[in-house]
């Protein structure tokens, strides 16, 4: 077997190590449980507040299922050391916060470049620079999108509690193995440490993927070829003997550098963003409470979505008709969805822990005949139950 | 093939579809590659055992793409930590990183010295030309004192780094340096870092007639060489001498040859003893 976590032995251990049942866990320890039972034997990573429990948790259940930990120099090594690992054929994780997050931006394009599997989760706290870094926030929603340099897409999802988490960081990992694509998990401080119910399933209820790998030798031979027509290459493994060259310049479907032709990059660049565009039905997740007939509509995602449907039950509750969206793949942003909702939307209202943010996607997909606000706090403490409601009454 | 290539014995260890190289006539870089191709030639290791990564520059394509095995071409200065990925995920191949003095060293360099100190069983070939090469020949961390670079055309006032010295000091197992002009003491140092266990690290001062030498009365590269030769000090010499008399030489030689516990093999170790504790062994 290659790539490393699939094997009888694993499922064993897996099996033996964690009893199905409900836990009491923090929202980091849910990620972490979650990147076990998705096959995540190598973690890379830098202490950072509020992510760091789950370096603890990798630290100390990975040796137990054969994995490695590693606690790297800092944040771009991190992320340098998965990249490795990824080519020997294993899963691998990171998780980091704002100014890690910032440090791993070159190397998250070279994944890119190079269509290297991994799990980058970014446990989202305030800033600009180290902020409030004990706090909270919904701050990066775009430095996961245009972090990195030049044209590229992404995955970015974003869990809403400690059980979604648990299962977000299964899918984001599937997702990047399927696709042979970074993910990004937006998770954020105030989930992170909330200790919360979550349910550990049985081994056999987790589905996971595993990246395809070349078929043939031919197939070897094109690491960036398009051999399936998904713009999905197999992607040869290091030590096989197949002479692999991977490079995060411009590269032919071979892997030869070639930045001189323009034909070769916009190929290469093109079928990158093509694999993402075309494969939605792999990635695009989003959640909806009464939008049957909602006329005030709002929009939400990660930790804030959470208050956001407390208020909107609030509001049915007297009779104005809300209803709530809540995108879990935030990019590429379910947009369809989106403009299909604010068709029938009379106002639509965005909160989020941020000054504005996730609004200017929303924004693309709606009317302008659409009421469009933000409720927008800063500050490390979350939008309450209260605050939301009383907007929703405000365009009722 | 044109006919140079098929009478170079070496040539069986190169990647044809990407020559000839885009390094410029007289570069070191070309001895480097020689060198290496040679050491795994005598040492007859399979390419197939082995993994090479780099970072950019010049020095960095010496072996990715140049050399057919397994090649990771990365970011500038990370090729170490990509590297140290790959060791923990292959830990029974061989992993070379080669790459440049301002690759490893400056943008890189703490992660040259973190890796020193871990032990980890990767063997690292640093071309220090004294100078950035690729981006045209601006102010290097080796650059030494009182030469011109674009970046500082008066003269250079800063200190140059003493990779080797401090790379040993960082607990690296095997530490060499030679210059370009000693290449079949290059080849036995690359064929002992390969082969030993732990961290090891082989400086070669290697000539860019193009972006130093030119600049520094050195436009042709034999001139480089020359300069090598007059001013290589063995490491046993340079042991009795002052650092005034040491001023502007190159100390060669094997530095440091030692026995340390290795990274990976010690986080084997701990899995197997953290699965042994929890009673997790198959039985
Ligand atoms: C993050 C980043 N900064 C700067 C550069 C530009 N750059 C490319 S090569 C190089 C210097 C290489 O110098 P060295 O490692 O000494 O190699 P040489 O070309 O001299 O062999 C620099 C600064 C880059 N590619 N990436
Ligand atoms: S610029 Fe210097 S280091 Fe680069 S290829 Fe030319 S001679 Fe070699």
């Amino acid at each position: 077997m290659i790539i490393r976590g699939d094997e009888p032995e694993q499922v064993r251990l897996l099996r033996k190590l964690y009893k199905p049942g409900n836990y009491f866990m923090q929202g980091n320890e849910a990620v972490a449980y979650g990147a076990l039972f998705a096959g995540c034997r190598f973690y890379a990573g830098y202490p950072i507040t509020p992510s760091s429990e789950i370096a603890e948790t990798m630290a100390r259940e990975l040796p137990k299922l054969h994995g490695y930990y590693l606690q790297m120099e800092d944040e771009i090594a991190s992320i340098a050391a998965m990249i490795g690992a990824s080519w020997t054929g294993f899963k691998v994780m990171t998780a980091t916060a704002g100014p890690g997050f910032s440090l791993m931006q070159e190397n998250l394009g070279y994944a890119v470049m190079t269509e290297t599997p991994l799990v980058l989760v970014d446990v989202q706290r305030s800033g600009p620079s180290t902020g409030q870094a004990t706090k909270g926030a919904q701050g990066d929603f775009f430095q996961a999108r245009w972090g990195t340099h030049g044209d590229h897409p992404i995955v970015a999802l974003s869990p809403t509690s400690g059980q979604d988490a648990f299962w977000e960081t299964i899918r984001a990992f599937n997702i990047a193995e399927r696709l042979r694509t970074p993910v990004v998990v937006l998770f954020d401080g105030i989930l992170a440490h909330t200790r919360e119910l979550v349910k550990i399933p049985d081994v056999d209820d987790v589905e996971i993927t595993y990246r395809k790998l070349p078929a043939n030798e031919e197939e070897a031979r094109l690491p960036f070829g398009d051999p399936h027509g998904d713009g999905v290459p197999p992607m040869p493994l290091f030590g096989h003997g197949y002479f692999t060259h991977v490079t995060g310049s411009t590269h032919k479907e071979n892997g030869l550098r070639d930045v001189y032709t323009p034909e070769v990059h916009d190929r290469l660049v093109r079928r990158i963003h093509r694999k993402i565009e075309k494969n939605r039905e792999v990635y695009e997740r989003y959640e909806e409470h009464f939008t049957d007939d909602a006329e005030i509509l709002v929009v939400s995602w990660g930790v804030t979505a959470r208050p956001a449907l407390g208020a909107v039950l609030r509001a049915r509750e007297e009779g104005i008709k809300a209803g709530l969206f809540v995108p879990k793949t935030v990019h590429p942003f379910p947009g369809e969805r989106m403009r299909e909702l604010g068709k029938r939307a009379r106002a639509i209202l965005v909160p989020e822990m941020n000054l504005g943010q996730m609004i200017l996607e929303v924004e693309r997909y709606v009317n302008d005949d659409v009421l469009l606000k933000g409720i927008n706090k800063i500050g490390g403490v979350p939008l309450t139950v209260e605050e939301i409601l009383r907007e929703i009454r405000g365009v009722a | 093939m044109p006919e140079i290539y098929s009478r170079y014995p070496m040539v069986k260890y190169l990647r044809k579809e990407a020559l000839p190289t885009a390094l410029c006539p007289g570069c070191g870089g070309g001895t480097v590659l020689n060198a290496f191709a040679n050491a795994i030639d005598q040492l007859k290791l399979d390419p197939r055992d082995l993994v090479v990564v780099s970072g950019i520059g010049c020095s960095a394509w010496i072996a990715s793409p140049y050399f057919l095995a397994d090649t990771l071409h990365t970011t500038h200065g990370r090729a170490i930590a990509f590297a140290t990925g790959v060791k923990v995920g292959l830990p029974d191949k061989k992993v070379v990183v080669i790459s440049g003095d301002g690759d490893l060293a400056s943008i890189g360099g703490n992660h040259l010295l973190h890796a020193a100190r871990r032990n980890i069983d990767i063997t690292v070939i640093l071309v220090n030309n004294f100078i950035y090469g690729m981006t045209g020949g601006q102010v290097a961390p080796t650059t030494p004192f009182g030469a011109k670079t674009t970046t500082t055309p008066y003269r250079n006032i800063e200190h140059p780094l003493k990779i080797s010295e401090t790379i040993a000091a960082a607990g690296a197992s095997y530490v060499a340096r030679w210059t370009t002009a000693h290449v079949y003491q290059l080849i036995e140092s690359i064929k002992k870092a390969l082969t030993v266990k732990g961290f090891s690290l082989v400086e070669v001062i290697s000539q860019c007639p193009v972006q130093f030498g030119r600049r520094n009365k050195m436009k042709e590269p034999a001139e480089m060489l020359r300069w090598f030769l007059k001013n290589s000090v063995p490491v046993s010499k340079a042991r009795n001498m002052s650092e005034e008399e040491l001023e502007g030489k190159f100390i060669i030689g094997e530095l440091v040859n030692r026995k340390r516990p290795e990274f990976t093999e010690e986080l084997n170790k701990l899995i197997d003893e953290v699965q042994e504790h929890f009673g997790l062994k198959e039985v």
